[in-house]
């Protein structure tokens, strides 16, 4: 694949925006390619973690948060706990998706989209994971209706899921969402 | 020895077995766990990839209420450890997030709130050999390969638990118990975790490959740590068989192994409650 890194991708702020966002120093990374090596989920990506350290390097912001790799990251941590340079990629990897989200870039992973903000929506209503109300939204929103279905009965008969929410309704978490998209914003 | 207990969402729901094993066992080794007062969740993995700080404030909210009862946490699941022990961190060591967050959860909080996994409770607090002392039935001939997943001892920095590469705090507990901890390459290597909804076609893959990997080295059975990797393992071994191969592998938490060592009943431990039944292979080694 050949992309034109023109002048105007060079000298863009991606890099200074990424690494003020995540905290970390990605102009350090001398491209060893451990991350990669290690990557259980380098296999589906469509570009590899220590590539997508050099695009945000030469400042493609595009390409990057339109990509499929930083939804991909299953956050293991292997790739952090490896770096020679110490840097940390997965935070770098979160860094990249709070800001896709932020800039309202279309995940290129729908589903792993989808499922992280019916999780959030999730607590933030219940305080506590109802884990029947999260497969049952994932499915809704994600058209796969009867996804894993058949595990339910198993599941139910078990007692291992609830029909309905855990009793804990306190006021406490929706402050905790308020006060941080209020402060989150600010910045 | 007493300490706030953390179950975490997953541990009165879908992991409900981990609970019953880890309450049992504590009642029986004299650890008292209280149950901390009205958690919340700790927002594992969805919340740090979305709301950085609200990823932070959800932790320390918890942890405020076990500093106000002036214990140390306990927690079993291991997305709840590290997401305890990474928001007490920040707010150690990183002064503009202490800042921030304690804005918004309202405190003065300086992450010192000692956070423990109970299965570090049961090495360094409790100890080994008075655990060996304790257990009733040799789990002679169990061969059991310890999985350890990815949370519990990453980022080697924030956790501090265990070798991060060649883990053996699960094996050594194993082996304790009488049990065989086989020796396998793929230890801590990521079962695909809350993929398991969104992607399940990479947790089966990855997961595949983890219950191949513990097959070939000789295991019998599984240790996991972690309500993730153990839904992944267990609950997704049909899917597994569908797509690869059948393995007939059991996956039990580590607590309701020593359960079955202290000669605790196997339906108090919710063996019941797994997709792959142990306790076939369970009565064939004279264990129950």
């Amino acid at each position: 694949m050949k992309w034109f890194v023109s002048h105007q991708t060079l000298s863009s702020d991606f890099l200074k925006e990424v690494e003020w966002i995540s905290g970390e120093t990605l102009s350090h990374c001398y491209q060893c390619g451990k991350c990669s090596a290690g990557c259980p989920i380098s296999f589906e990506m469509d570009y590899l973690p220590n590539q997508i350290i050099r695009m945000v390097q030469l400042g493609m912001r595009e390409a990057v948060l339109q990509s499929k790799t930083i939804w991909l990251c299953v956050s293991c941590i292997t790739c952090t706990t490896r770096c020679p340079r110490n840097i940390d990629i997965a935070e770098i990897m979160d860094a990249l998706r709070r800001m896709a989200y932020k800039y309202k870039i279309r995940a290129a992973e729908r589903d792993i989209f989808i499922f992280n903000h019916v999780f959030i929506k999730n607590i933030e209503w219940f305080s506590r994971l109802y884990e029947f109300g999260l497969i049952g939204a994932f499915n809704l929103f994600s058209g796969k209706l009867f996804k894993d279905i058949m595990k339910g009965p198993g599941m139910f008969l078990k007692g291992k899921l609830g029909l309905f929410p855990h009793k804990i309704r306190s006021k406490e978490v929706e402050e905790l969402f308020k006060k941080s998209r209020e402060l989150a914003a600010k910045k | 020895m007493k300490y706030a207990y953390f179950p975490g969402c997953a541990l009165k729901s879908s992991a409900i077995e981990y609970d019953m094993s880890t309450q049992e066992v504590a009642r029986k080794l004299g650890i008292e766990l209280a149950e901390i007062e009205d958690w919340i969740c700790c927002g594992a993995t969805p919340a740090h990839l979305t709301l950085h700080l609200l990823s932070l404030a959800l932790p320390v909210k918890n942890l405020l209420k076990a500093q106000k009862e002036k214990l140390e946490v306990v927690t079993c699941c291991a997305a709840c450890f590290n997401r305890l022990k990474v928001a007490n961190h920040f707010m150690q060591t990183d002064e503009e997030h202490r800042v921030k967050v304690n804005t918004i959860v309202d405190a003065n909080y300086h992450g010192d709130v000692v956070v423990k996994h109970f299965l570090e409770v049961l090495i360094n607090d409790y100890g080994l050999e008075r655990i060996a002392k304790r257990a009733v039935k040799k789990l002679e001939n169990l061969k059991v390969a310890s999985y350890y997943g990815c949370l519990l001892i990453r980022p080697p920095e924030v956790m501090k638990f265990d070798d991060p590469e060649d883990p053996h705090s699960m094996d050594d507990l194993m082996k304790v118990l009488g049990a065989e901890a086989i020796n396998w390459p793929y230890k801590h290597e990521c079962c695909g975790a809350s993929f398991s909804i969104a992607r399940t076609d990479i947790v089966l893959r990855l997961t595949n490959d983890v219950l191949r990997m513990a097959k070939e080295a000789g295991a019998e059975m599984v240790a996991v740590a972690c309500p993730l990797c153990h839904s992944n393992l267990d609950m997704r071994q049909m899917d597994i068989a569908k797509k690869y191969k059948h393995y007939d592998l059991p996956v039990l938490y580590f607590t309701q192994i020593l359960g079955l060592a202290l000669g605790i009943e196997p339906r108090k431990l919710g063996l019941n409650k797994h997709f792959v039944d142990p306790m076939k292979l369970l009565k064939k080694k004279g264990v129950i």
